[in-house]
């Protein structure tokens, strides 16, 4: 009795031994690459928000220029998000917003929008989507210019009706064979939109902490 | 260990067992990742860079892990090592890590790791399983990059597509448009594809195989004199 006791001990002591050593490297490596993560995080980030907000439309620190907003029905985010503000000379040039399009063919779409000041769209993006290659995937830019579609938009300029696609009696293209997709993403950009213009003072309010950093 | 067993890791790794098409192992990236040969080859070199190190640190190690929780042991090695992988990939492949996602962290429950760890690498010394978990990698990944190739080139008509991802942004001039205007075949990027174009890399492979095994044949029972070389092969 007092053997297996024992033994079963020296088991136990013996995995706990390459747990902690599997700890530590993870661990390490972890402090390692952390830097190096956020980098090419915020990198990547940066991208994606210069591809729609030219980067001679803002001089500020645009990617730690945020505020959180919470979620949103006409967002149709699930939790809280980072809205990053651009600015020019201080003044509110472009706000980005997320928005999820939770109606597309296989699944949620997730878009990054950008705003100007004066509530017309900069650009929309696709950042990831389910939907099927080589028939609804040309909503994103790698395969198809559609997405440039929204570019100058503005509830001005399209009246509310006219935020569908073609088939719908809207003003939108698709193309033949798949108009789930982009009726799922012109919907949530014009949804967008009216987010934008119900909150637009408090997206642009500047955060006082922020800006004595941007100085 | 002499020279010649080392080729026989390397043989076995690369083609008598090979990861993918004879032992039939590591099938989850396989089907969901090949879809163009940089993916494919990508995910391959991971796998074979988590290979060669779990197969490499366990085999020094194996005295001391009692065979009761080897395989927790063997599995915490593995996990570890693809954790480490995946950071340093996060680190410094962003795009790269983005594109392969989930499948990365899912190396861990590739049974080809552990199944090389445990036939292989807690018998044998720290050199021939590392060379072995290398090879079986290879292997692995020269098995991806053909299915990668054969499913890019006919569902997209290019290859090397998304490569700039791997390499930086100045070598996206390496894609190639073998096809030009080509409109895309969907089979074949879909896991159909992945399917149908496995099965027809392992017939090629058992083709090859009986063929030689035939040939051998007919050296150990030698044919008449005038039709050796059995000009009726097809």
């Amino acid at each position: 009795m007092k053997r297996i006791a024992r033994s079963t001990l020296q088991t136990a002591v013996n995995l706990v031994f390459f747990a902690v050593i599997g700890t530590a490297i993870l661990a390490s490596t972890y402090f390692m690459t952390h830097d190096a993560i956020v980098k090419s995080e915020q990198a990547e980030k940066m991208k994606l928000i210069t591809q729609i907000v030219p980067p001679t439309m803002f001089d500020n620190d645009i990617i730690h220029d945020t505020i959180s907003i919470p979620a949103d029905p006409l967002l149709n985010n699930d939790d809280t998000t980072l809205a990053y503000r651009a600015r020019l000379k201080g003044e509110p040039s472009a706000v980005v917003l997320e928005a999820i399009a939770p109606d597309g063919y296989s699944g949620k779409i997730f878009l990054i929008l950008a705003v100007h000041a004066n509530g017309e769209l900069a650009g929309v993006r696709v950042v990831t989507h389910k939907e099927t290659p080589g028939l609804g995937d040309y909503i994103d830019i790698q395969k198809s210019p559609w997405i440039k579609n929204f570019d100058g938009k503005s509830r001005a300029l399209y009246k509310d009706d006219d935020w569908k696609v073609k088939k719908d009696g809207g003003k939108f293209d698709y193309m033949a064979g798949a108009t789930i997709t982009p009726r799922a993403v012109v919907k949530a950009a014009h949804k967008a939109l009216m987010y934008f213009d119900a909150n637009r003072d408090k997206l642009f309010a500047e955060n006082a902490a922020k800006t004595e950093e941007t100085k | 260990m002499n020279l010649q067993q080392y080729k026989d890791i390397f043989l076995n790794g690369l083609w008598k067992q090979n990861a993918g098409i004879v032992q039939l192992l590591g099938l989850c990236p396989l089907l969901a990742v090949s879809s163009t040969v940089v993916n494919g080859v990508s995910l391959g070199l991971a796998t074979t860079l988590v290979m060669t190190l779990s197969s490499g640190s366990i085999a020094p190690i194996r005295s001391y892990v009692p065979n009761e929780i080897r395989i927790p042991v063997f599995i915490l090695i593995i996990a570890v090592l693809v954790t480490v992988v995946q950071y340093l990939m996060n680190a410094y492949m962003y795009g790269l890590f983005v594109v392969l996602g989930i499948f990365i962290p899912l190396i861990v429950t590739n049974c080809i790791v552990l199944a090389r760890v445990e036939a292989f690498a807690s018998k044998n010394d720290a050199l021939s399983s590392a060379l072995d978990g290398f090879a079986m990698g290879l292997g692995l990944t020269a098995v991806l990059g053909v299915l990668g190739a054969m499913r890019e080139l006919i569902g997209k008509g290019t290859l090397f597509s998304g490569i700039d991802l791997a390499l930086g942004d100045s070598a996206k001039d390496l894609v190639l448009h073998v096809i030009p205007n080509y409109h895309g075949f969907l089979i074949a990027i879909l896991p159909p594809g992945a399917f149908i174009g496995l099965g027809c890399i392992i017939a090629w492979k058992n083709w090859l195989s009986l063929r030689a095994a035939k040939k051998r044949k007919d050296v150990i029972a030698p044919a008449p004199i005038d039709g050796g070389c059995s000009p009726a092969t097809h």
